[in-house]
């Protein structure tokens, strides 16, 4: 009897063990029941098969279950009117003395990183904080706390998961494992140089046994991917992403080996990956100094390669299979980090494997994924005015009159870009990519004429001056054009999108709403379905749970779960 | 001055880079480097593949230039532009003011715009030209603080014909705000095209011109204003 019992106590916590983790072959498919790592799946399309939520019932959609988070080591105050207080948070971090940083140390939390959904288990971050918690109610199952000695705390962009363990960055430059089910620290890695200025925001994304891994710098210093061991956290392979020894061919798209080492092309949002050839896809950032090329790039040969480029890595070598630049030698800070989308169709009536990409610098390009092969260009921002054309190989030639100047120079898109960080959605059913599209003017002025004095982000005064508003964008990626362009409010898109096959996009609507739009193929969509919430500051999400549909978004400090009623 | 007598002659006055040496401020030695551990041992022995020669200096001195790097400014970012930004022609500036760019359609310059030049830097006014006063929302706005704005207003008309105007408050697909001439708050919820809502942005021609501007226009009416004492 008492064998039979510790049996069965062997075998449920067996189950509960297979139950807790995530099978590795979840992230190969497009999962419905689970949101396995940053964009869903590896393709980055944001677009779910899942139809329970669907045109003709969105507007039944209503509140399950709402849970506020607070940063720090505090689990809460008991208060008899509010809800139970949160576990005290497990404490990590290398400082003794954690810079005080509110929203992280302390307070409400930025919530803008993508959300994992592994067997009903919800896996949130913010910098410097990581939570579990239950998908069916949003109760706390752990908070952890890493102790920060500072570094630029603009956002994390959420965890990655291996088996029973996960992953996430820190501002101050660490790479972090800890147990799934308990929120125990496994282990932590530094993976930049924290004296360099870098921070570090990425989700990490988990591909077989590596963990990929970038980091983020707005000085002079040169961008990489990493890959680490999801067992050890050893370091398996590092490529640069700028040139950092002699005999480098992309050299000679540099005026120095000095200004190459410094150059950027920091990588600092997670890419997409193709099995088939075991392709990582990624972008990278600016060149640094941004807004100046005299250095950097005092030819104009001087491209200053792989800075604003979409790159391809063999994932379990780290070599680079290919590249493509799209924008030479970028001088506003423009980068090329948005998420390359891979999808498979037609293209100029042949089948294709492709990656598309919507820029920050206003452009779209369409490349064939299995060689970097560039099929198409187009402009899906009216308003950018910093090219004076597209040259041969597809790429925008950036017109110097629009650099910084001292006088001034009338430019769009702004310092934010025609769009950011907040992810775009592919939806098959109408061959369309979702941009969140912003129009804005500012005046760049130089504000040194030494180029020397010029370093990381500083050299440049701009001052917004108005703009034709925020729109979301349906790109036709067979021929480049903007098929539809729907307005929305200043903010709108400032978190990112997703498609549902029941017809749906869920988006910020700019004015604190996420907001359902129902789609209407080559028409403009027409909403159906809003929730005020203040503030939608993460890219929607959908999985099922029990069967039922949820709709996940973070917002104003808290978590958001919407499902039918 | 150590650093001058030592480095400059590579590294330049300022230590941001010379003819032969690299930028040291925001070189990765100076940035690793607190008090001069990881300076030092590169001063006493140079990097001969690099041709940079060894020094016969005191630690207490190369403590010193270390402390001197860590004194400059990495950055000035967000520093905002103290040069010279006149370039234009105000003879152009002026006939493109009562020409081609209708400017006296709204503004005159012995009414509204009368002694401008005396009022802000140009830089101001170069900005007031393009934005219309136009500021507000998440942005950082070109001089905030210079002028109260034209409000956004907004006329929501009901099926049943009655009519609301005010100032604009918010906006969505959902709903549209106003504060009415009385200071009354009111909003309205928004179905389709339901209630008909018809914004009235006042520097509206400031906002189409964004796409149409030429960079020397703007100098030019620049110029031209800066003159109005």
């Amino acid at each position: 009897m008492k064998t039979a019992a510790l049996l069965l106590m062997c075998l449920s916590g067996a189950s509960s063990l297979r139950a807790q983790g995530l099978d590795s072959a979840t992230l190969t498919k497009p999962a419905t029941d689970a949101w396995p790592t940053y964009a869903g799946d590896y393709t980055q399309r944001r677009h779910s098969s899942l139809t329970q939520i669907d045109t003709s019932n969105v507007h039944n959609l209503s509140l399950a279950w709402v849970r506020r988070l607070t940063s720090g080591a505090g689990g809460g105050e008991f208060n008899w009117f509010g809800p139970p207080p949160g576990p005290p948070a497990i404490t990590g971090g290398v400082a003794e003395e954690p810079v005080n940083m509110p929203g992280a140390t302390s307070g409400s939390p930025r919530l803008s990183g993508s959300i994992l959904q592994v067997n009903g288990i919800l896996y949130v971050t913010a910098p410097d904080n990581a939570w579990a918690m239950d998908a069916r109610d949003g109760h706390i199952l752990w908070h952890y706390w890493w102790k920060s000695r500072g570094g630029t705390h603009i956002g994390n962009r959420g965890m990655a998961m291996y088996g029973d363990w996960v992953f996430f960055e820190t501002p101050d430059d660490y790479l972090v494992s800890l147990d799934a089910k308990t929120g125990a620290e496994r282990w932590h890695k530094e993976i930049s140089d924290f004296s360099q200025q870098y921070f570090s925001t990425m989700a990490p994304v988990v591909v077989g046994n590596h963990v990929l891994v970038g980091t983020g710098d707005d000085l002079d210093s040169p961008g990489f991917l990493q890959s680490f061991d999801p067992n050890t956290g050893d370091l398996q392979w590092k490529l640069y992403t700028v040139p950092m020894e002699k005999g480098d061919p992309a050299l000679a798209t540099w005026g120095s080996l000095d200004a190459a080492r410094h150059g950027g092309a920091q990588v600092w949002m997670p890419g997409s990956y193709d099995p088939e050839t075991q392709a990582y896809i990624f972008g990278t950032g600016n060149p640094t100094p941004a807004y100046t090329g005299a250095l950097r790039a005092p030819r104009e040969s001087h491209t200053n390669l792989y800075t604003c480029s979409v790159m391809a890595v063999n994932v379990n070598t780290g070599k680079l299979m290919w590249y493509y630049q799209t924008s030479p030698n970028d001088t506003h800070d423009w980068d090329a980090t948005q998420a390359p989308v891979l999808v498979d169709g037609p293209f100029a009536g042949k089948p294709r494997k492709m990656v598309l990409q919507a820029s920050r610098n206003g452009y779209f390009f369409v490349l064939d994924r299995t060689n970097g092969a560039h099929l198409l260009t187009g402009k899906y921002s009216e308003a950018a005015n910093w090219a004076a054309g597209v040259n041969a190989a597809g790429q925008p030639v950036r017109d110097p009159a629009k650099d910084n100047t001292v006088p001034g120079a009338l430019v769009s898109p702004d310092n934010g870009g025609a769009t950011n960080w907040p992810p775009p959605a592919f939806d098959p059913q109408n061959g369309l990519l979702y941009v969140p599209l912003h129009e804005i003017y500012a005046m760049y002025y130089l504000t040194d004429k030494d180029p020397r004095m010029l370093v990381g982000l500083g050299g440049s005064e701009q001052d917004y001056v108005g703009g034709l508003g925020s729109s979301l964008v349906a790109i036709d990626y067979q021929t480049g054009k903007v098929a539809w362009k729907y307005r929305m409010g200043f903010g709108f898109g400032g978190s990112g999108l997703l498609t549902t096959a029941g017809g749906l996009l869920f988006a910020n609507d700019g004015a604190g709403s996420l907001v359902a739009l129902g789609l209407q193929g080559r028409n403009p969509p027409a909403p159906l379905w809003h929730a005020q919430i203040g503030s939608v500051d993460n890219a929607p999400e959908t999985y099922t749970v029990d069967g039922r549909q949820y709709v996940l978004v973070a917002g104003d400090g808290a978590i958001w779960a919407f499902s039918l009623q | 001055m150590l650093f001058r007598s030592n480095c400059s002659f590579c590294h330049g006055s300022d230590a941001r880079g010379g003819e032969k040496g690299p930028n040291l401020v925001r070189d990765v030695v100076v940035l690793r480097d607190q008090n001069g551990e990881t300076i030092t041992p590169i001063v006493q022995n140079g990097i001969p593949a690099a041709g940079m020669p060894k020094f016969a200096l005191p630690a207490s001195d190369i403590t010193d230039i270390a402390a001197w790097l860590h004194s400059q400014p990495l950055s000035d970012r967000g520093t905002p532009s103290a040069l010279d930004i006149l370039v234009g022609d105000a003879k152009k500036g002026a006939a493109y003011f009562s020409g081609p760019g209708r400017c006296t359609q709204c503004h005159s310059v012995t009414g509204d715009l009368a002694g401008i030049g005396g009022k802000y830097e140009p830089k101001m006014i170069q900005n007031l030209i393009v934005s219309g006063s136009n500021y507000g929302g998440r942005r950082r706005s070109a001089g905030a603080a210079a002028q109260k704005t034209q409000p956004v207003t907004v006329t929501v008309t009901l099926p049943s014909g009655q009519r609301f105007q005010g100032e604009l408050d918010h906006i969505s697909a959902f709903i549209v705000a106003l504060r009415d001439s009385t200071g009354t708050y009111r909003s309205f919820p928004r179905r389709d095209t339901i209630p008909t809502v018809v914004v009235n942005v006042p520097f509206q021609w400031h906002l189409d011109m964004l796409p149409q501007w030429r960079d020397t226009d703007i100098h030019d009416l620049t110029a031209y204003l800066v003159t109005l004492k």
